[in-house]
């Protein structure tokens, strides 16, 4: 029997894209969807998703939780687990469009959640860390219940299938967003499960990924010390619960947060001016078992911004490219010009240097 | 008694046709195995006083000498070994507990042959070491466990204090006494020159090698001798050594008639006084106590060294690391059972203590699971003997690795395992002049520091071929390695899979 | 004299005022800070209150006074320096200690000058003037231990096991001894003018200190312990 995602670890090759409006314009699916397209040779079908930020305008005060079950039961299971943290403000099936490409899907459910300030009170902890415990405590105690993501006004959509496909599915064209994120997964097996497609989320953070990092149990040990658990083994899932811990739980700021994953070299750090220097070797030190070495190139996403960032060494590609309030990401140029021939200023980040990019305050 | 004699151990055979009867053997042999027959015309051999330490075999300028082991044996079976029945004869004639040297010799598992190193293979690049940048560096102390900024928001970077060392390699503890001022002048110098550091071990700091402090590391034992103010402060570090691999819970005893000239004065105690140290430190009779010798070290040094404290691998492992974590100590160091010694009993390094590798992976999880890995690096010894016992240990968690036997090998020493007499001809395990002066310290110096630099070579070669860039992102990805032949139990303690799965 | 309050001090802070301090001090409310005056060579400290554990731990010439008791671990390691505890002290005073003087006017614990060394011209002494614990002097291998009993509360002068594993020093008992069980590699004799010349310098200053009368103390006999040899296991092992 095939083991599923989580049972084994799955390297994957992939392709990444990423917009996002400075201004905070909202921008149609379909526009992300149709830049995987040329870079259909990066996927192989078993896997692609995406993540939109500033989807559910109406909604934005509540953490909407997109929900994969197995069944009926695991989702009854799940709903008395959610009942008793928050409340339910509306529960319903995701809408999905069937196509031929796209199969043995599960039971597809959205959740917008207040959590219960009682239970906050209790759990003696933020908000925020009282609902990212929740996504953890039904990712590893609730059997066949999987959250795919539990932002505010964002969510993630992911399947088996090819990106393109996956974007047709989810009916992507019938959203806007000012910050879209996607995936397509060139997994090395074939686990037929939803939930290891990628994006990953926690929170707010979404997390694309191309590459296969050499320090993974490194890292995964490292962060499972702090209360994460890495139930999917995929290197993706790991850096969301990196940036989650880093970002959220430690206050890093974004570049000090690449500084710790893609950190420079001993030798780079040592021509640094003194103060950069300090800095640099204070955090090495400090977080030195969050380092990630092997290929990577990643777009995180959050509420407000992305962050792309790739090793050290540079061993995986990725483009940046902007055109007047709107700046693209992707594993190729190719993707970008299909989100817009015209884009300028095209270049390639160094390793390890970070390219943020954040919507204007009060424009998201 | 006749029924006492056992036959020597090994025989010398001299071939005589190409002895000439120089005679250096019988200079070079400390036990006196060589003598020159009552004519002066052939050199003879007594041997019943070799030790099979391989001088005269090296120094014979004509080749002439080898040692073999003695095909006359007891009837041994698998239980009545031929030592086992020694063993009772030597106790039964003496009254004595038997003493011996170095490691435990016994066939116990050595799980480092036991698991298998992953490399790149498609899915992600192998590195090539020699072309791209390797990194070896490691830190050993506490992280600090929040971040702080001043009011522009910028991070204060105050770390605690940390030992810096450019490859994942230390000399462990041996005190100056049980090794010669020659051997500890190699090893410091040695320690320099690579970027790491080595040990005193319990018996002070020489004044000579006081320059070296900043690849020292100052022990503070039970019997606190040479312990003091400036000692303290003299290192890179301080290390309270609670136990040792070769004999846990064994206090040691370096007698009277070694302690002579500046061993004595590094001691600071008299010459032909017995040097005592006890089984426990006397102010440690608890895990709070352990808190309180931490502390009172990080006072008198106003908190500027790193706190090192080394324990033996003893059943109750991770509990007691977690306990010692949470001491204040800034590093901790274990010692495995199959670790050296210049003289144990040989009834506990034989059976007391458990191997490293199970006592490390114990402990890495242990600290994990309770969210306080950072609190402290851990640094395990025991018999590190190559560059992938290193990479091995780190993928399992240890931050660095302790090295002794290797070491002593590295400057001569051929394990003949006879440390406690003194009497070593290599001029290691030795204070006797004529001896000492046979380890030339520059010499010494330059095997250690190419031993390192070939280790290190091979520790980027793996890391490389595993697409590793930096030993950090080797500590603890246990994913990078594999067991062989190992039960689902000690596979689980390791926390590692299979080869093949 | 500058006036330290140890109250809302933690211990390090304590110990770099100490250090700080330009001169003398007086440590005033003090209620358990351990470790005062680590490794300390100048200055002269006076305690108001209990100190913590492992007091003047490392001193190196320092001088510290106590006004009342003092904890465990007094004097740890010392090298050089004077303590003074106008009380009674914990367990295992002068563990190991290599130089200078202990007194305490009351009762010391167990294993008090444990391990204590001597090494050219340094010699430790430790005073007590009160009664002491079990394993007095256990592996001593210098220096000199005085047990006055000068206040027994009706019981033994010294506790159970002492000088165990001595293989170096003097330990002088005021009075006969004769309760007492010293082991096999010790003698224990009465103490003649001689074995008395050396420690009477020290008794005459402990018995000034605490304002008691030094004639009242050396009019009794005392007793004197001895080890047999420097190297008192040399026949336990057989080379294997």
């Amino acid at each position: 029997m095939l083991l599923k995602e989580g049972q084994v670890r799955i390297p994957s090759g992939c392709a990444v894209s990423a917009v996002i409006s400075r201004d905070g314009n909202l921008m149609s699916g379909e526009r992300i969807v149709a830049s995987m397209k040329p870079m259909h040779e990066r996927s192989n079908g078993l896997g692609g998703g995406f993540a939109g930020y500033g989807i559910y305008p109406d909604m934005a005060e509540f953490y909407a939780f997109h929900m994969f079950f197995d069944d009926k039961e695991s989702k009854k299971i799940c709903e008395t687990y959610l009942k008793d943290g928050f409340e339910i403000v509306k529960a319903e099936p995701l809408p999905v469009r069937k196509i031929p490409a796209i199969t043995d899907e599960p039971i597809i459910f959205r959740y917008f959640l207040s959590p219960l300030r009682s239970r906050i009170a209790d759990a003696q902890v933020d908000e925020r860390e009282f609902v990212a415990r929740a996504v953890i405590h039904i990712n590893v105690k609730i059997d066949g219940a999987y959250v795919v993501s539990a932002g505010k006004n964002m969510g993630v959509f992911k399947a088996v299938g090819f990106p393109e496909d996956v974007g047709e599915f989810y009916r992507l064209d019938e959203y806007s967003a000012y910050s879209w994120t996607a995936h397509g997964r060139y997994p090395t097996n074939t686990p037929g499960w939803w939930g290891g497609a990628h994006p990953f989320g926690l929170l707010d953070y979404t997390v694309v990924h191309n590459g296969e990092i050499s320090s993974y149990d490194a890292n995964r040990r490292y962060i499972e010390a702090y209360g994460y658990k890495c139930t999917l083994q995929t290197d993706t899932e790991v850096f969301t619960y990196i940036a989650d811990y880093l970002l959220r739980r430690r206050g890093l700021t974004l570049e000090e947060t690449a500084n710790v994953i893609a950190a420079p070299f001993w030798s780079t750090i040592e021509r640094k001016p003194p103060e950069e220097r300090e800095r640099l070797t204070y955090l090495r030190n400090v977080f030195s078992g969050l380092l990630v070495t092997g290929p990577f190139s990643i777009i995180l996403g959050f509420e407000g911004g992305l962050m792309a960032l790739n090793d050290r060494l540079k061993l995986r590609s990725m483009v940046v490219a902007e055109k007047d309030d709107r700046v693209f990401i992707a594993s190729e140029e190719a993707a970008i010009r299909v989100l817009e021939p015209d884009a300028v200023n095209v270049r390639a980040p160094e390793g390890g240097e970070p390219v943020i990019v954040r919507v204007k305050e009060g424009r998201y | 008694m006749q029924a006492d004699y056992i036959y020597p151990h090994f025989e010398v055979e001299r071939n005589e046709r190409r002895c000439n009867a120089c005679g250096l053997c019988v200079r070079e042999c400390s036990y006196e195995v060589h003598y020159r027959s009552e004519d002066g015309k052939f050199i003879l051999s007594d041997d019943a006083k070799c030790v099979n330490c391989q001088r005269c075999v090296a120094t014979c300028p004509s080749h002439a000498i080898k040692i073999v082991k003695s095909n006359c044996d007891f009837r041994e079976n698998a239980n009545w070994s031929s030592d086992s029945i020694k063993e009772i004869m030597k106790q039964a004639g003496s009254g004595g507990v038997l003493l011996s040297s170095m490691g435990n010799p016994q066939p116990y598992p050595v799980y480092w042959d036991k698991l298998l190193i992953n490399a790149s293979q498609v899915t992600n690049p192998p590195i090539d070491p020699l072309r791209e940048p390797m990194e070896t560096r490691v830190f050993l102390g506490k992280k600090p466990s929040e971040i702080k900024r001043n009011q522009h928001g910028q991070l204060i970077c105050d770390l605690p204090p940390r030992l810096v060392l450019e490859l994942p390699v230390l000399f462990s503890a041996m005190s100056y006494g049980s090794i010669s001022y020659n051997a500890h002048a190699a090893l410091a110098a040695a320690a320099t020159e690579l970027g790491t550091c080595y040990n005193t071990g319990e018996g002070g700091l020489h004044e000579n090698f006081y320059r070296y402090g900043a690849n020292t590391i100052v022990q503070v034992a039970s019997g606190r001798f040479g312990v003091h103010k400036d000692y303290l402060e003299a290192g890179a570090a301080i290390e309270i050594k609670m136990g040792q691999g070769a004999k846990p819970g064994i206090g040691g005893h370096l007698p009277g008639s070694k302690i002579v000239g500046d061993v004595s004065r590094t001691r600071m105690i008299p010459e032909g006084s017995d040097a005592i140290s006890p089984a426990p430190h006397h102010d440690i009779y608890s895990i709070e106590d352990l808190r309180q010798l931490v502390f009172s070290l990080k006072e008198a040094t106003e908190y500027k060294k790193p706190v090192i404290v080394k324990i033996a691998a003893v059943h109750n492992i991770a509990a007691i690391a977690s306990g010692i974590a949470r001491s204040g100590a800034d590093v901790i160091a274990i010692d495995g059972f199959r670790g050296g010694t210049g003289a144990a009993p040989t009834r506990i390094r034989d059976n007391v203590g458990i191997p490293v590798e199970l006592a490390l992976a114990a402990v890495d999880t242990r600290l994990r699971a309770e969210g306080i890995r950072n609190d402290v690096s851990l640094v395990v010894g025991g018999s590190i003997r190559n560059s992938t016992d290193v990479v091995k240990a780190i993928a399992l968690g240890a931050d660095a690795c302790y090295i002794a036997t290797a070491a002593l090998i590295a400057m001569g020493c051929h394990m003949c395992r006879n440390c406690q007499s003194g009497k070593c001809n290599w001029g290691i395990a030795t204070q006797k002049p004529e001896l000492v002066k046979r380890l030339d310290p520059e010499e010494g110096c330059r095997r250690l520091v190419n031993l390192l630099t070939a280790w290190k070579h091979e520790i980027m070669e793996i890391m490389g071929g595993m697409g590793i860039n930096s030993i950090e992102a080797l500590r603890g990805n246990r994913l990078m390695l594999r067991g062989i032949g190992l039960t689902e139990k000690e596979l689980s303690i390791l926390g590692v899979s299979h080869a093949g799965e | 004299m500058i006036i330290l309050n140890a109250r809302s001090t933690d211990n390090a802070q304590l110990n770099e005022s100490v250090r700080a301090a330009k001169g003398d001090c007086e440590i005033v409310g003090c209620i358990g800070e351990r470790f005062i005056g680590a490794g300390l060579s100048d200055k002269t400290i006076n305690i108001k209150g209990i100190p913590g554990n492992a007091l003047g731990a490392y001193l190196n010439g320092a001088k510290i006074r106590v006004d009342g008791n003092a904890q465990d671990a007094v004097g740890d390691t010392m090298n050089e320096g004077e303590i003074i505890v106008n009380g009674n002290a914990g367990d295992a005073a002068g563990y190991a200690m290599r130089g200078g003087k202990i007194y305490i006017k009351g009762n010391a614990g167990y294993r008090a000058g444990i391990h204590m060394k001597e090494y050219r011209g340094k010699s430790p002494v430790i005073i007590i003037g009160g009664r002491c614990g079990s394993f007095l002097g256990e592996y001593q291998a210098g220096g000199l231990i005085v047990v006055l009993g000068l206040h027994k509360d009706g019981k033994r002068i010294v506790g159970n096991f002492p000088c165990a594993g001595m293989h170096g020093g003097k330990v002088l008992i005021r009075g006969n001894a004769e309760d007492i069980i010293f082991p096999d590699k010790v003698s224990a004799k009465r103490a003649t003018e001689e074995d008395m010349s050396a420690a009477k310098g020290y008794i005459k200053e402990f018995c000034s200190v605490f304002s008691i009368d030094e004639n009242e103390v050396l009019s009794s006999p005392f007793t004197i312990v001895t080890p047999d040899s420097a190297n008192p296991y040399k026949r336990m092992y057989v080379e294997n």
